[in-house]
């Protein structure tokens, strides 16, 4: 029973170090100019580097059907464009300051940054 | 002149995404300062080295490339700018293309999530029914541990046909430190199933009275997520409604007058200053200035003006509305993404896609939901594995999976964006543009509205608005003499009479010896009449008898009306008055503000007696005469001073600096000037109707998006604990993991379905 108690406690601190602690490290940032595929849940590659200072723009390609894919938003820049299935779209986004900057679906259940520096 | 590849594209990383069988994109490039053929070899080589490129085929003549493969669209536009020439992602699709390639796309992913809702009912059910009339969900026997093994293969068949999505999708967001509605799906069916095999293979671990299985519970689940997503998809479908009558307004073709010949053409290739015919009954097709003929336009569908407006030459005509009644030749002004219909389809759209304030609660809570719900799901278990009544492991078991499925965060994400979408496309409709959720957000709050008196209360235009006829004997002929008289003056008033003259179709006759008398009006001839025209003091000094007329004139001054005198031969004609007329529906706007509390205000430049005038007229208490138009700003700050939530309405043109100060900044358009940059709704339609009509709007979207939230979070915060057997103590109540699923699965489709009833909000009748 202990070891059963040990194994949930240690269940919820992976939870916990998994999804809220752990910090990618710069070995799976990617560069702005490559393709982000939208497919089953995620954003791939989630984190891109971009320059700060200048336009950026980024090229999606959406291959998951789900209604939920089909927006992407940029809070920070206040912009919000659709995304149509299995066609790149090109997305030119404004001058960043440097810092992250997330990028969503509507319901932040996709979720990506923007490394801006 | 070799162009090496790109230093940028040499890095694409291992997991790079790889094109889907054939289905690698074809992007298209418009190249600039390519002159010659030989560009053309030069353009496709840069391009065929980024890395990803299959191939790439320029078109000349058109100045674009067609490249195919995966490559990013930057990279691309850097290669051809590498080899010397500027480059551009053409987007040419129109929204009419985009729609339906989107519509297809739902429509193929509506029949695959129903067909694997089938496949996943199928089993459900009649294991469920089994179940309900008594049939043992428990192994004991070896018979029955061969029947459960079976159908325990049968439901891992319809996890990998039906739910494939579900746990493909977990497992890569996983890995991408991220968590949502799969995983949550993923885990809790999962969970049921691993546990029910456990049941089958090894009995003797799980103690007598825990051997059940679940298998009814991951089919059913499945299922019922499957259909929620079908319905919701639907529902969807109809939240943008608004908008895809917007798209569907956009013309195909249009008949042009080229070289004297009438062509019909596609809309892409109108130029600006082609000369358009428009039929009877046909749609206007892009935005112009009517050269011949004379029409009557139903513009409703963009301004939300239900009577049909009159064109003559050298009006504006608008794409997208309807010629009624005559034939028209206009010259177009603006085309393709400048005409006021794709502005506002641009427009409508961004605005559909932003979030007003109160869903960023929502957003935080969201990001944080998925792993929080794992957290409890363990939690949940652990504590009936230590405390439960036996069987502990089948309750601990139940009571995570229940917890899993039960949880929502898509109702939680989906209750403000469908809210906006819905009431976003719903006050366009009614010609109101609302240009962001913030915008939204504040204009249900306002408490105070300035109105600008001209073209804002008034039309902006002076008019002459009464004729009192003395010594004449009907109004043209008064008109006539006056407006011959005033032809040359360039007097804002004289303008008005000389517009009022060709508004009743009366020709002009020739002036002689004209003469302005400063500060009084003016004296000619006119067909052998001596005229005089102006002000009382005119009249007295030339010794024109007016004793009897003195009443009248006094009654048009107390109606903000400026009376001015003609007279003829010595005699007085006539009274004219011309007044800047308030607008019809003015009157009734206003009431409607003021029944919903808000303080009205009006600012105006003119002196105190006409908007003294003005104000009683329309029921306003509060005004501000002989403001300068860089003091209405301060009067904005004074109100906001007094708390108010401050809305200011005006033209957009001299009273930017107010409007941009205001909480909440109205411009009153004229149906095509559709972005008023200063202005956080522009209202199509100059009538103020459109003004409660924008704030009824928000209110009722705001109602919307909060029942929508409330109804998220108290779904959750009440199914969660209930989920994991909060009641049980006290009721010996726990939920059954398949209510749980149909709870979930129907717990969105309610919020969208809500915000779907935003459709039916109908503006209070004017």
């Amino acid at each position: 029973m202990i070891l059963i108690n040990v194994f949930g406690l240690l269940l919820i601190a992976l939870i916990i170090w998994w999804f809220w602690l752990y910090k990618p490290g710069e070995g799976s940032v990617g560069e702005g100019n490559i393709v982000i595929t939208v497919e089953n849940g995620i954003y791939q590659p989630s984190r891109l580097k971009v320059s700060a200072g200048q336009p950026t723009t980024l090229t999606f390609l959406r291959k998951d059907a789900s209604p939920c894919a089909a927006t992407v938003i940029f809070p920070d820049s206040e912009l919000s464009e659709e995304l149509p299935l299995n066609k790149a779209k090109a997305i030119v986004l404004p001058p960043m300051p440097p810092g992250e900057h997330p990028f969503t679906c509507q319901m932040q259940m996709y979720r990506g940054t923007l490394v801006v520096n | 002149m070799e162009q090496k590849p790109d230093k940028h594209c040499d890095h694409v990383p291992d997991d790079k995404p790889e094109p889907e069988g054939n289905k690698a994109m074809t992007q298209e490039l418009l190249i600039e300062g390519a002159s010659c053929g030989s560009c053309v070899a030069k353009i496709e080589g840069a391009l065929k080295q980024v890395v990803g490129v299959d191939n790439a085929e320029m078109n000349f003549a058109q100045r674009s490339v067609s490249v195919s493969g995966y490559a990013s669209a930057g990279a691309l536009v850097k290669a051809v700018e590498g080899a010397g020439y500027n480059a551009k992602i053409s987007q040419n699709e129109s929204d009419e293309e985009v729609l339906e390639e989107k519509e297809q796309a739902d429509q193929v992913y509506y029949r695959r999530l129903m067909r694997e809702m089938t496949i996943a009912l199928s089993l459900g059910i009649p294991l469920m029914i089994y179940g309900v009339l008594g049939g043992a969900m428990t192994v004991t026997t070896n018979t029955e541990r061969v029947a459960w093994l079976a159908v325990g293969l049968a439901t891992l068949g319809v996890m990998v046909f039906s739910g494939k999505h579900f746990f493909v999708g977990a497992w890569k967001s996983l890995l991408n430190h991220n968590a949502n509605m799969d995983t949550l799906i993923a885990l809790g069916t999962g969970t049921a199933w691993f546990y029910s095999m456990v049941v089958v293979f090894f009995p003797s671990v799980i103690p007598d009275m825990a051997r059940h299985v679940y298998f009814e519970a991951t089919a059913m689940i499945i299922g019922l997520i499957d259909l929620g997503l079908a319905l919701e998809l639907k529902a969807r479908g109809k939240t943008s409604e608004a908008i895809k009558r917007l798209i569907g307004l956009q013309v195909k073709t249009a008949r042009v007058i080229r070289d004297g010949e009438e062509i019909d053409i596609g809309i892409e290739q109108v130029l600006l200053n082609d000369r358009v015919r428009v039929r009877p009954g046909e749609k206007i097709p892009v935005d112009g200035v009517v050269l011949e003929g004379h029409t009557a336009v139903d513009e409703s569908m963009l301004t939300g003006e239900p009577m049909p407006v009159e064109k003559i030459k050298d009006d504006q005509v608008v794409g997208g509305t309807i010629n009624k009644s005559g034939s028209v030749v206009f010259k177009a002004t603006r085309i393709g993404k400048d005409t006021a219909l794709a502005q506002i389809i641009a427009m409508v759209k961004r605005a559909q896609n932003s979030k007003p304030p109160i869903g960023r609660l929502a957003d935080v809570i969201a990001g944080y939901f998925v792993p929080v719900v794992m957290i409890i799901a363990v939690t949940s278990a652990l504590v009936w594995l230590n405390f439960g009544p036996a069987p502990a492991v089948a309750y601990a078991i139940v009571s995570a999976t229940t917890v899993l499925i039960i949880a929502c965060p898509c109702a939680l994400g989906l209750a403000t964006p469908m809210s906006v979408m819905v009431g976003v496309g719903k006050a366009a409709e009614a010609g109101v543009l609302i240009r962001n959720g913030e915008a939204l957000q504040t204009s249900s709050k306002i408490t105070a509205m300035i109105l600008d008196k001209t073209g804002t209360i008034t039309l902006g235009s002076p008019k002459v608005t009464k004729i009192h006829l003395a010594n004449a004997t009907d109004e043209d002929t008064v008109l006539q003499m006056a407006a011959s008289l005033e032809a040359g003056s360039e007097h804002p008033l004289a303008l008005s009479i000389v517009e009022s003259a060709k508004e009743r179709k009366l020709n002009l006759e020739p002036v002689e010896s004209f003469n302005a008398i400063a500060g009084h009006g003016v004296e000619g001839m006119v067909a052998g009449k001596q005229l005089l025209f102006g002000n009382e003091k005119l009249m007295r000094e030339k010794g024109i008898e007016i004793a009897s007329y003195i009443d009248p004139a006094q009654a048009m001054a107390e109606e903000a009306q400026t009376p001015m005198y003609l007279a003829a031969d010595g005699n007085l004609a006539a009274l004219i008055a011309v007044a800047d007329p308030i607008k019809e529906d003015s009157i009734s706007a206003i009431q409607r503000l003021q029944r919903n509390n808000i303080r009205v205000v009006m600012l105006t430049g003119d002196n105190r007696a006409t908007a003294k005038a003005v104000a009683e007229k329309v029921g306003i208490k509060e005004f501000f005469a002989e403001v300068l138009p860089e003091d209405k700003a301060k009067k904005v700050a004074e109100l906001q001073m007094q708390n108010e939530i401050v809305g200011m309405t005006g033209d957009g043109i001299n009273d930017a600096p107010a409007l941009a100060l205001a909480n909440v900044g109205f411009a009153i358009g004229t149906g095509t000037d559709v972005a008023i940059e200063s202005a956080d709704i522009t209202l199509m339609r100059g009538s103020l109707h459109g003004l409660a009509d924008a704030i009824a709007v928000s209110k009722a979207t705001l109602r919307n998006i909060k029942q929508n939230l409330f109804g998220a979070f108290i779904y959750n915060a009440a199914g969660v604990p209930f989920a994991a057997g909060l009641l049980y103590p006290f009721f010996g109540l726990l939920l059954s993991p398949v209510i749980a699923g149909a709870a979930m699965a129907f717990s969105s489709l309610t919020v969208v379905t809500n915000a779907n009833r935003l459709r039916l909000f109908k503006a209070e009748e004017h």
